[in-house]
């Protein structure tokens, strides 16, 4: 498990074995293959684009190639046991709805994304007055494909609203997972990156 | 227009080789029964020593076994030749390929130009019905014949791509990938009306003598040729034929005649129309065309897609080409939500190429690459 990004490695953890996964934007497949590696998870991708398909078709994955927001309504529901978001949630243009659909389509889901309540950011913004440019958030915001993004507190009020649970909520700071157990005001400041794994409340 | 033109290689006397005779009979799906059925076909690479490594490719309407290599009636070179050989897509140095000519061609498979064992005579119009179901069932004949137990892959395009879809479904178990492109399930009703202009335009020529023409020495080449020009504008887009042709004139000259044909795309059209007829029967055209009109994969499931892929184990790649309108995008993904639906296991691409149905003929990159790293792809499962 060397070299295997923080939020995979968490999600490796979460996903149970021989399990069926849908990842929305699987890029190059790096995710989907590990998790076929180490869980042996039936998987599937949903990619745009054209070189990274070609990528996961080289590596065995099957993947559908288009936009998210269209492919994932022609699924039947619960058709996965997990749907997975990495690093996707701020770049969609209706976050609110997508997570309906996922929940829709999946048993649960689990949505990776960077905290932009993370110290780093509040800091950028306080003393020079800028959007935040950091390890998580690397592109300036003139080019980055992040148009919806959130902080964990505000990911966690949108969950409530939304009759949907959190199972279970990770931190990530530096590459590296935080270890002790945060609430949610300290992983709000202190973790870049966040992963939870939520369902549906019954 | 239709020129008189002979080939020294006429589809009507020429044998094709290799081909197998089968001792026993095919039971066709209508419930007629074909005896000593014959299939001819062409083999590239060598099948290795455990069978693994053999992948039958299917072809489409007017295609013929002759998919790489020259072909021996038009002297042209293969219809998938760039895709076929050394170091090519479909290596011939790892890969043992097979491509049959279908049941009811005209390319050396039993077909209504072929004798009747049971009459000793030309099928004619007395040629059974056939589907796709019944080209799959001879196709498996040879395989079997073979001793290949499981298919590496299925691959064809347009009516090629139905084979691989009855292949896939009915024998999964014998099927490891399977790769339809340009295709469907079933035809749409625009579809069959085309597919109807063309037939109406073989059995409205004199010279088809309902079916009978080979016996009156003779052959509807005008109506077959007006049907290969119709079917031709279906594989082809607007924006292909307007940038190939627009509205250029060939011939200015102010005393030929009104109907003569000007415009480029005409003879173009004609040119198509002519050299067809020369390498292929009407009653061939007939027969093929009905078995795809009639095709539907979701029949035997009261029209519910879904139930044709439960417990489906087959790795599916689907490809579709944006200016396909004769097998739009829109009836692939059908396919895939069907199979999606079934937790199977399937990919799909649609490929840019303004190019219309027939893309899946021509030399596009991404269609080369992406069948590439689809084959590199299952060797590591």
């Amino acid at each position: 498990m060397k070299n295997v990004r923080a939020d995979h490695y968490i999600i490796s953890k979460i996903v149970k074995n021989n399990s069926r996964i849908l990842d929305i934007g699987c890029a190059d497949g790096q995710l989907l293959h590990l998790l076929e590696k180490e869980k042996k998870v039936s998987g599937q991708g949903i990619e745009i684009k054209h070189d990274k398909v070609e990528t996961c078709l080289k590596k065995g994955l099957s993947v559908i190639e288009g936009d998210a927001n269209k492919e994932i309504i022609n699924y039947p529901e619960k058709s996965f046991d997990y749907v997975i978001l990495s690093q996707t949630l701020q770049t969609v243009e209706r976050p609110k709805w997508i997570l309906n659909e996922i929940l829709r389509i999946g048993k649960s889901a689990i949505i990776s994304f960077p905290n932009f309540g993370h110290w780093l950011c509040r800091a950028q913004i306080l003393f020079k007055g800028k959007m935040p440019v950091t390890n998580d958030l690397k592109l300036a915001w003139y080019d980055t494909q992040n148009i919806h993004l959130c902080t964990i507190r505000d990911f966690n009020n949108l969950i409530l609203e939304l009759d949907i649970q959190i199972d279970e909520k990770f931190g990530i700071n530096k590459k590296k997972v935080l270890s002790f157990p945060f609430n949610l005001f300290s992983l709000n400041i202190f973790a870049s990156h966040a992963v939870f794994l939520v369902s549906k409340r019954n | 227009m239709v020129s008189n033109k002979t080939n020294s290689n006429n589809i009507y006397n020429f044998e094709h080789t290799p081909n197998l005779v089968f001792d026993t009979s095919l039971k066709l799906e209508n419930g007629s029964v074909l005896n000593k059925p014959t299939i001819a076909y062409q083999t590239y690479g060598e099948l290795n020593h455990n069978k693994s490594n053999a992948i039958l490719i299917c072809h489409a309407l007017t295609g013929d076994q002759y998919a790489a290599g020259t072909n021996p009636i038009t002297l042209k070179l293969g219809w998938w030749n760039d895709m076929i050989g050394k170091d090519k897509v479909f290596d011939t140095n790892s890969y043992f390929i097979i491509c049959t000519n279908v049941l009811g061609g005209c390319m050396g498979s039993t077909g209504p130009k072929s004798i009747n064992p049971d009459t000793n005579n030309y099928f004619g119009n007395d040629f059974p019905e056939i589907g796709i179901q019944d080209m799959v069932n001879l196709q498996k004949k040879l395989i079997d014949h073979f001793g290949i137990e499981k298919l590496l892959c299925v691959v064809g395009g347009s009516m090629g791509g139905m084979q691989v879809l009855e292949w896939a479904t009915k024998y999964s178990d014998r099927v490891k990938l399977a790769i339809p492109i340009a295709t469907s399930y079933r035809h749409t009703a625009q579809n069959i009306a085309f597919h109807e202009v063309g037939r109406q335009a073989i059995k409205n020529d004199t010279n088809w003598i309902n079916g009978n023409y080979i016996k009156n020495n003779t052959s509807p080449k005008k109506g077959l040729a007006a049907a290969r020009m119709v079917a031709h504008i279906t594989y082809m887009s607007e924006k292909s034929l307007s940038k190939k042709f627009g509205r250029n004139k060939k011939n200015l000259n102010p005393l030929s005649k009104i109907f003569e044909g000007n415009f480029e795309v005409e003879n173009y059209l004609q040119y198509q129309g002519s050299s067809f007829v020369s390498r292929f029967d009407a009653n061939s055209y007939l027969h093929l065309t009905r078995s795809m009109d009639r095709f539907d994969l979701s029949e035997k499931f009261n029209g519910k897609l879904e139930k044709v892929f439960r417990s489906n184990t087959c790795k599916w790649l689907i490809i579709s080409f944006n200016s396909d309108w004769l097998f739009p995008t829109s009836e692939s993904k059908r396919l895939v939500n069907a199979l999606n639906a079934n937790a199977c296991n399937v990919s799909f691409v649609e490929i840019e190429s303004d190019r219309g149905h027939d893309s899946f003929l021509l030399q596009i990159p991404r269609l080369y690459s992406i069948l590439r790293g689809f084959l590199i792809g299952a060797k590591f499962k």
